[in-house]
Parts: C-alpha cells; sequence; structure tokens
C-alpha cells in the first residue's frame, strides 16, 4: 500500500457528507411527496396554487380544500409512515433479527382488538382511538411480561412470544369480526388494513416522531455496538440492559400512536428500514433518521394514491404501502451483494 | 497501568460443586495461561473477570476497586476481552468492525473522527488485516475474522487483556503474530489473560499459568512450577510426553 492509498483510507469521514447528503436527498423526496400529495384530489390544483395557498392567498375553496383536508391528512400520513419505519428499525436492532417489525410482535392485534371492540359498541372518533392505545400497551406489557417471565430475556424468546400473542390477537379479530353486524363490516375493515381518514389531528404523532429522532440520535452508536450482541456491547461499556428496555418502550410507543393515528398499516415497519439498510449502510445514526423522512415518504405517496386510484372511493392504504413496497423491496434484495 | 485481583472468587458454572475459591492477582506484565479441559470455566471465568457475568461469590477488583461497582464505560477503557464466540447480526465491514473499539472512549454525542480511523487502521494493519478493510465481514474465513476480532480489541487498546483462545482458526504464522502481540503489550505493562487449549503455546508464551479442572479445583503459579507432567495429565486426563525443544517444554500426547 503506497502513502497515497493510507492517506485515502484513513481520512475522516465528512459529517455532511456521511449524513447530510443521504439526509438531504430524502428530505427533498419528502417535500416533493407532499406537494404532490397537497395539489392532487377530488379537485387537482397546481403546486403554484398550493404555494399560493399556505402563504395565506388563493380562493377560499382551495383554502378550505388545502389547510383543512389536505395539510392535516399529508401531515398525518407522513407522521404515521415515519413512526411505523423508525419503531421497526428499533425493534430489528433489539431482537437482532431481520423479520422483527411491530406488528410481528403483536402490538397492532392488540390496538386492532382495542378499536374493534369500540366499533362493535358503536363509539366513534376519540373513543375508537384510545381503545387502540390502551390495546396496544397491553399487548406490549402482556409480551413482555410473559417474554421475561423467570428472569432470562433473551431476543428469540421475545420474538416468539411476540409472534404467538399476535396469532392469539388474530383468532379475537376474526371472531369479532364473524359475529359484527354487517354494516360495521366496512369500518371495521378498513380499519384494519389502515385509514388515514381517521386521524383528526396529525400534532402528537408528527411530535412524538421528531421528539423520538433527537434522542436516539445520542444513543445511535450504542445501537451500532448493541447490533454486534449484548456480550461485546456490554464488554465495550454499553448499559445493555437499560438500552434494551429503552428501545422497547419507544418502539411500543411509536407503534401504539400511529395505529391510534392510522389504524394498522403492516409493511412499512418491516420494508422501510430493510430497504435502506441496502442503501445507505448500516450506522444507526443515518438509518434511523432516514427511516422517519422515507417511511414518512412512502406513506405520503401511498396514501396519496389510495384516494385518488378509484375516487370517488377510497382504497386501504396498507394494500398501497404493500403494492409499492414489495417490489421495490425484493428488487433492492435482489441488487445487493 | 492497570491490576486485576480476585478474591475468594467462585464462578458460576451451572451444576457444579464451588470447589476452591480463586485468590488471583494479575499485575501489569503478566501473561496469565488459563488451561483446563472442554467446560471446566475457562470462558466463564474470563466473563467473571470482565465483569459480564456475576461470581457465585467472591469479588474481582480492577485497581483495588470492586469490578462491580465500577461505570461499565470507564471499565471498557481498561479492560478489553477477545471473544470466542461472535455473531454477525447485520452486515459490517471490517473497517466498521474495528472501529467499535473506539465506543468507550467517545461521548454519545462525537462522530469518530480522523484520529479513531488512525488508530483502527494501524490495528487492521498490525493484525495483517488492512488490505480487507472493506469487505463484510461475513464474507471473511474464520482465522481473518479472529484476526479483525484481535484488531478490535487493539483499537481499544486496554490496559488489561483478557483472550479467550487468541488463537482459534490462526495458521501458525499468525498464532506466533498474535501471541508476540500479546506479549508485546505485557512488555508494555498490560496484564494479559488468554485461555488456551494449547499446551505448548502456554509453556512457550506465558509466565503464569493457572490450571482450571472439571469438578472445580484449581491452581495456580509461574510457569516453571505449574508445568509439571503428572499435574497436566491429571489435568486433561491424558497421558503426556515431553521434550525441551527450542528451550520451552513441548507437551504431546500418548497414544
Amino acid at each position: 500500500m503506497n502513502s497515497a492509498d493510507l492517506a485515502y483510507s484513513v481520512a475522516p469521514r465528512r459529517w455532511w457528507r456521511s449524513l447530510g447528503l443521504p439526509l438531504g436527498i430524502l428530505s427533498l423526496a419528502a417535500l416533493l411527496a407532499m406537494g404532490f400529495s397537497l395539489s392532487v384530489g377530488s379537485a387537482s390544483l397546481s403546486l403554484m396554487d398550493v404555494w399560493a395557498v399556505l402563504r395565506g392567498e388563493g380562493d377560499a375553496l382551495a383554502q378550505t380544500l388545502v389547510l383543512e383536508l389536505r395539510v392535516p391528512r399529508t401531515l398525518a400520513a407522513f407522521a404515521t409512515g415515519g413512526l411505523l419505519a423508525v419503531a421497526g428499525a428499533l425493534m430489528q436492532v433489539l431482537l437482532r433479527n431481520p423479520l422483527a417489525d411491530p406488528y410481528v410482535l403483536g402490538l397492532s392485534g392488540g390496538a386492532s382488538v382495542g378499536a374493534l371492540v369500540a366499533m362493535l359498541a358503536g363509539m366513534g372518533g376519540m373513543v375508537i382511538s384510545g381503545s387502540a392505545f390502551a390495546g396496544a400497551l397491553t399487548s406490549t406489557l402482556l409480551v413482555f411480561g410473559l417474554a421475561h417471565g423467570t428472569g432470562s430475556w433473551t431476543p428469540s424468546r421475545l420474538l416468539l412470544t411476540g409472534v404467538v400473542v399476535a396469532s392469539g390477537w388474530g383468532a379475537v379479530i376474526t371472531l369479532m369480526l364473524a359475529i359484527s353486524p354487517v354494516g360495521r363490516l366496512p369500518g371495521m375493515l378498513y380499519w384494519l388494513m389502515g385509514d388515514l381518514s381517521y386521524a383528526r389531528t396529525p400534532w402528537p404523532p408528527l411530535a412524538l416522531l421528531a421528539v423520538v429522532c433527537v434522542l436516539v440520535m445520542p444513543l445511535g452508536r450504542s445501537l451500532n455496538v448493541l447490533a454486534r450482541g449484548p456480550l461485546q456491547a456490554a464488554a465495550l461499556g454499553v448499559a445493555v440492559r437499560p438500552l434494551e428496555w429503552t428501545i422497547y418502550i419507544s418502539a411500543s410507543l411509536l407503534t401504539a400512536m400511529a395505529v391510534t393515528t392510522a389504524g394498522s398499516i403492516g409493511f412499512v415497519g418491516l420494508v422501510v428500514p430493510h430497504m435502506l439498510r441496502l442503501v445507505v449502510g448500516n450506522d444507526q445514526r443515518l438509518v434511523l433518521p432516514a427511516c422517519a423522512l422515507a417511511g414518512g415518504t412512502l406513506l405520503v405517496l401511498a396514501d396519496t394514491l389510495a384516494r385518488t386510484l378509484i375516487a370517488p372511493e377510497q382504497l386501504p392504504v396498507g394494500v398501497i404501502t404493500a403494492l409499492l413496497g414489495v417490489p421495490t423491496f425484493l428488487y433492492l434484495l435482489y441488487r445487493s451483494r | 497501568m492497570s491490576r486485576l485481583d480476585t478474591q475468594e472468587l467462585i464462578i458460576d458454572v451451572p451444576g457444579r460443586a464451588s470447589g476452591r475459591a480463586l485468590n488471583l492477582c494479575m499485575a501489569p506484565g503478566q501473561r496469565w495461561g488459563v488451561l483446563g479441559p472442554n467446560g471446566a470455566g475457562k470462558t466463564t471465568l474470563l466473563h467473571t473477570l470482565a465483569g459480564l457475568k456475576a461470581p457465585r461469590s467472591g469479588e474481582v477488583h480492577l485497581d483495588g476497586e470492586p469490578l462491580a461497582r465500577l461505570n461499565r464505560r470507564r471499565v471498557a477503557q481498561q479492560l478489553g476481552l477477545v471473544f470466542q464466540e461472535r455473531q454477525d447480526g447485520f452486515p459490517a465491514t471490517v473497517r466498521e468492525t474495528a472501529l467499535i473499539g473506539r465506543h468507550p472512549y467517545l461521548s454519545p454525542w462525537r462522530m469518530e473522527g480522523g484520529d479513531d480511523l488512525c488508530i483502527t487502521h494501524a490495528a487492521l494493519a498490525r493484525m495483517d488485516v488492512a488490505h480487507l478493510a472493506d469487505r463484510l465481514v461475513s464474507t471473511l474465513s474464520g482465522g481473518e475474522r479472529q484476526r479483525v476480532a484481535i484488531a478490535t480489541v487493539l483499537t481499544q487498546s486496554p490496559t488489561i487483556w483478557l483472550a479467550d483462545e487468541p488463537t482459534n482458526h490462526l495458521d501458525l504464522h499468525h498464532q506466533t503474530a498474535v501471541m508476540e502481540l500479546l506479549a508485546e503489550q505485557a512488555a508494555a505493562g498490560s496484564a494479559v489473560v488468554m485461555c488456551l487449549h494449547d499446551l505448548n503455546l502456554a509453556a512457550r508464551w506465558c509466565d503464569h499459568l493457572l490450571l482450571l479442572y472439571p469438578d472445580g479445583e484449581a491452581c495456580w503459579g509461574p510457569c516453571s512450577q505449574m508445568l509439571e507432567l503428572s499435574a497436566l495429565e491429571r489435568l486433561y486426563d491424558q497421558r503426556l510426553a515431553t521434550a525441551d525443544i527450542d528451550g520451552a517444554p513441548v507437551f504431546v500426547p500418548v497414544r
């Protein structure tokens, strides 16, 4: 190796090249997706019209359409997608298992049962959301308590407990669908496949997403070390057990918030982190904020398609995320080393 | 310079009687070899010395302070462990893998800088794996991975080295290179503790030995006193023949 090679190989990575460039590109994509989402719909507006409305100009109809209908829904979609993707990435590091995602661990099952109970009882909006949140947290505590058992707490045991609890919830959901009055079925089915028209205000999920992104940044390098296994991490000075608890609780909270906002949308939490790892590598300090942006972008696009493809009817957004995500993911996996 | 002492230490091997309590004193500059048959508790001892596993009773002291009460990050700046088993988890390059050795030295908000990359590069070059820096660890051979693992601890630059079978998977040349590295660390003032299966490496490269018997019995002392043929035959339950070659005793199992 000559001295030029040596100088190159030990040159420090500039932070703006390792972090700034990918995040910049993803932010731009997120803004474009949101612009697209704000301008298309039952009445199409040009990007200039949307920009005019956002600056406080434009006619009253466009104002109502954009500010009261499309902006909240678009922001809610972005926040939900970001929350799901970050939660998935955290769970995958925690369990060191590429198949882990918040849905596999039974969180959405618990939330769905909570929401369906509220719907069956004929309750509306806020009660459905609150009941879903309670269901998700119940499921979290159930899985964690059972996996903790008599003290030995291993990733495989947590994963297995989650999978079994999730299938239990699945059976309960099927039972509830079977006994519900026909009139309530469409609403319940839409909720189960994800539906952003339930989203009321986008601010709680957006705020949570921002807070979590800031809080996990200083934990990023510890997460990188944890990904090499708990013993290796402990030998390098990481307080493993508190870190694992922090990850599990935050991922559960993110999922609960996402499910409460938009129903149960599968696939985003599993696929977005993997797609990003294939492209940007495994540094959690980059992967986690990138997940927030890319997950949000994917869901904004999916929701835009869901409400426009067969307008005035709407499709469940979960169907679109799967249809968009599956081929992209398979292509990236096929191309990877 | 750090030293590691054990006081009435009994390691926790499930289903085994407590046996003899260990009162060891691993001082700077010493090279300790831990010998024993499979399942004697060599790895458990090493993990207990590193504070990763609680002992059944007794204490481990790092520079006179009980290890269990010390901050893990401070411990990691002084004490490095070469693991026998490693898990890959997510794909990582050789450079990224060795770079995590700098973790205990960096504050949570700091990115790795040029200094850290220089230290990493020097460690990889020392272990003869610098040319693999951009390869994924999962694509390496067993011996190359072992050298990356040792380079990671070299990046961590501890003053106490705990090495669990550091010559695992290595060819003869690299076995010697690793032993030379550990001897160099000891000469520079580190305390080195290594679990070994190869009696001859222990006889040649260690100055103190700890023999762990499967029933929990143990004896320890300077190499010259411990390399008794009858004690070693009882340790491995295997008849041995010995001769002096190149200035050190060599032991060969007898058929």
